[in-house]
């Protein structure tokens, strides 16, 4: 039996009449790639919104690290790490100034901050562009960065969303050379995408249609389970039925 | 508390990396106490003006000389005739006019008082309203300087008091309130426009999902502009002080304080806008036009606030500059402790906590 990280149960959160998550049930485990897929307005960022402790369900349950979403959620902030798809460092500032500003954030001291900037550093191959702002950087090392940044304090998952956008696909390819690295170390990855060449990476995926978790398998099995050769295939089978326009 | 200071120590970066910014920051309040001191004094000299003289007495005569002595006023005729007054002023030679009525020094003398006529060109009321008052304030330096010579009573009508400012000096009036417009002005736009750009830097969603409790992020963001605004204060005031020969003569703290509670009411206000705004171009604009119109119409150092109809008066009470600029000129001007502005005090610090209040209620955490 693998460790349970995040489980919700009939999750569901409402706006007014219109129901964004519907009911989704889930487990994801530890050290898992979990790819969390839909088309746009689906309501994965809702979704994803209540489990990093942003958003209070309107009915249903869930816990991320063993935290309840309802009455923990500061607990939760402090487990996991976030990345988003606008790049989000400071571009005024440089690379050391951002680890040591993120990695202070979340409350890591001077001393600890020091030792993992140098390591991460090294790690990356930035020696050189320490110093320099990181505006200057090009996009796939700011990239990289971002993501480096989000799981210095060690979190128990990190939620991506979106993480790749804009970046050519050597730069995608190693990205996810970082991503394999952090679970393997038994950080759990919650990605949502839209390259469904990404989504063959994963471990398992699940898709979302209307509010709705239509589906929830490793990539194999589902292409086993709709008789078609690609993922691609797989999320047009299923997106469409929907009835949402993405906005 | 370690976070709050890493924060702190990350606002400072962006402040002082942003050359442009900075700039704004402390060459805004230097253009403008130049130009309000120097350029765009409302102090009126050399106005030209006609004096109607019926009485042709001592008295009339020692008050004409008077007029024409300082470099107020230039006397264009001295006519012996009501009627071309009007003339004088349809060519829009004069401004201004000034009669003596028949038998002026006799009935002062025998009756204690008499008086004159000051007629003014008020197609243009403030430089109506300045002009008569330096013809007040010559009269009654005249009456002042009569009574110690020989003590006997006579009063010459219509009386005004200048006191505080007189020699009508136009810095005076302007320093308080160009101190509350780049207070203003910089704090609102400064906090408003730089929450906005963490919320279009994408860096507001990776602080709103750390632990790090989002009111930190806000007064984190407010301590720069705070501490900054207070330098501001300090160049401000050095300069009308050195360069435009402002008077200081109340309390330095006290100045300080007040001022910080219109720097805390900015920052508020601010925040209010960047929460309604997703780019930086609306959050500077709304910051501009919400701020400059507002501070320029209702503190009260461009127009009046006395001549404005009621309504706009009610609003002006609404506006913290407008007790600010109160405060600062009592501060200021004519060196008053917080007993004689306790009130004005109050109303702004009601003001302030009103709009932290709001501020941080309104405040929202966002992702999306």
């Amino acid at each position: 039996m693998q460790d349970i990280v995040i489980k919700t149960d009939k999750l569901t959160k409402k706006f007014g009449d219109f129901i964004a998550t519907n009911q989704i049930s889930m487990e994801v485990y530890k050290g898992e790639i979990f790819g969390f897929l839909g088309a746009n307005g689906a309501g994965k960022t809702t979704a994803m919104k209540m489990l990093c402790g942003l958003s209070i369900p309107s009915s249903g349950s869930a816990t991320v690290a063993g935290f309840d979403v309802y009455t923990q959620r500061e607990a939760i902030k402090k487990s996991i790490g976030y990345m988003s798809q606008k790049f989000s460092l400071y571009e005024d500032l440089t690379v050391i100034e951002n680890i040591e500003f993120f990695g202070g954030i979340y409350g890591l001291n001077r001393k600890a901050l020091k030792e993992k900037s140098a390591k991460l550093i090294e790690q990356l191959g930035l020696q050189p562009e320490a110093a320099k702002l990181v505006g200057a950087l090009p996009l796939g090392w700011k990239q990289k960065l971002a993501f480096s940044v989000a799981i210095l304090h060690e979190p128990k998952i990190v939620f991506l969303d979106e993480p790749t956008g804009g970046v050519d696909p050597v730069t995608r390819r190693q990205f996810w050379d970082l991503i394999y690295d952090a679970a393997d170390r038994g950080i759990t990855v919650f990605v949502t995408t839209h390259y469904m060449d990404e989504a063959e990476y994963c471990n398992r995926i699940s898709m979302m249609v209307d509010g709705f978790i239509k589906a929830l398998d490793s990539p194999a099995n589902l292409k086993k389970q709709f008789n078609v050769p690609s993922m691609d295939e797989v999320f047009f089978e299923l997106a469409r039925g929907a009835q949402r326009k993405a906005d | 508390m370690k976070q709050f200071s890493t924060f702190v120590r990350k606002e400072f970066y962006h402040v002082f990396r942003d050359t442009k910014t900075l700039l704004m920051l402390f060459g805004l309040p230097v253009v403008l106490i130049v130009l309000f001191g120097f350029a765009l004094t409302n102090e009126i000299k050399n106005t030209r003006i006609v004096i109607c003289d019926y009485a042709k007495d001592p008295i009339s005569t020692q008050l004409t000389e008077l007029l024409s002595k300082g470099d107020h006023f230039k006397i264009d005729k001295i006519l012996t005739h009501a009627g071309e007054i009007e003339a004088g002023f349809k060519e829009g030679k004069i401004k201004l006019a000034i009669l003596f009525p028949p038998g002026f020094s006799q009935e002062l003398i025998h009756q204690g008082k008499a008086e004159i006529q000051v007629i003014a060109d008020a197609s243009d009321p403030n430089t109506a309203n300045t002009v008569t008052s330096y013809v007040h304030s010559v009269v009654l330096n005249y009456q002042q300087t009569r009574a110690l010579a020989k003590p006997e009573s006579f009063q010459i009508i219509p009386e005004l008091r200048m006191i505080y400012n007189p020699e009508l000096k136009g810095a005076t009036n302007f320093v308080p309130g160009v101190t509350a417009l780049v207070l203003l002005l910089v704090c609102v736009l400064m906090t408003s426009v730089s929450i906005v750009r963490e919320k279009e830097l994408g860096t507001m969603e990776i602080l709103l999902v750390s632990p790090i409790n989002p009111l930190l992020v806000i007064i984190a963001k407010a301590v720069p502009y705070f501490l900054l605004s207070l330098v501001n204060l300090a160049v401000i005031l050095l300069l009308s002080v050195s360069l435009l020969d402002m008077p200081f003569n109340g309390s330095v703290f006290l100045l300080f304080g007040v001022s910080s509670m219109l720097i805390l009411a900015a920052l508020s206000l601010g925040l209010l806008i960047s929460n309604s705004t997703a780019s930086q171009q609306t959050a500077m604009i709304i910051s501009l036009m919400g701020m400059l119109i507002p501070t320029l119409l209702f503190t009260g150092f461009m127009f009046p606030l006395e001549n404005m109809p009621i309504a706009l008066q009610v609003i002006a009470n609404l506006v913290p500059s407008k007790w600010y600029y109160i405060i600062v000129k009592a501060i200021m001007i004519k060196g008053l402790g917080f007993s004689a502005i306790w009130k004005e005090t109050l109303i702004l610090a009601a003001m302030t906590v009103a709009l932290l209040f709001i501020s941080f209620k309104k405040f929202k955490i966002r992702l999306s």
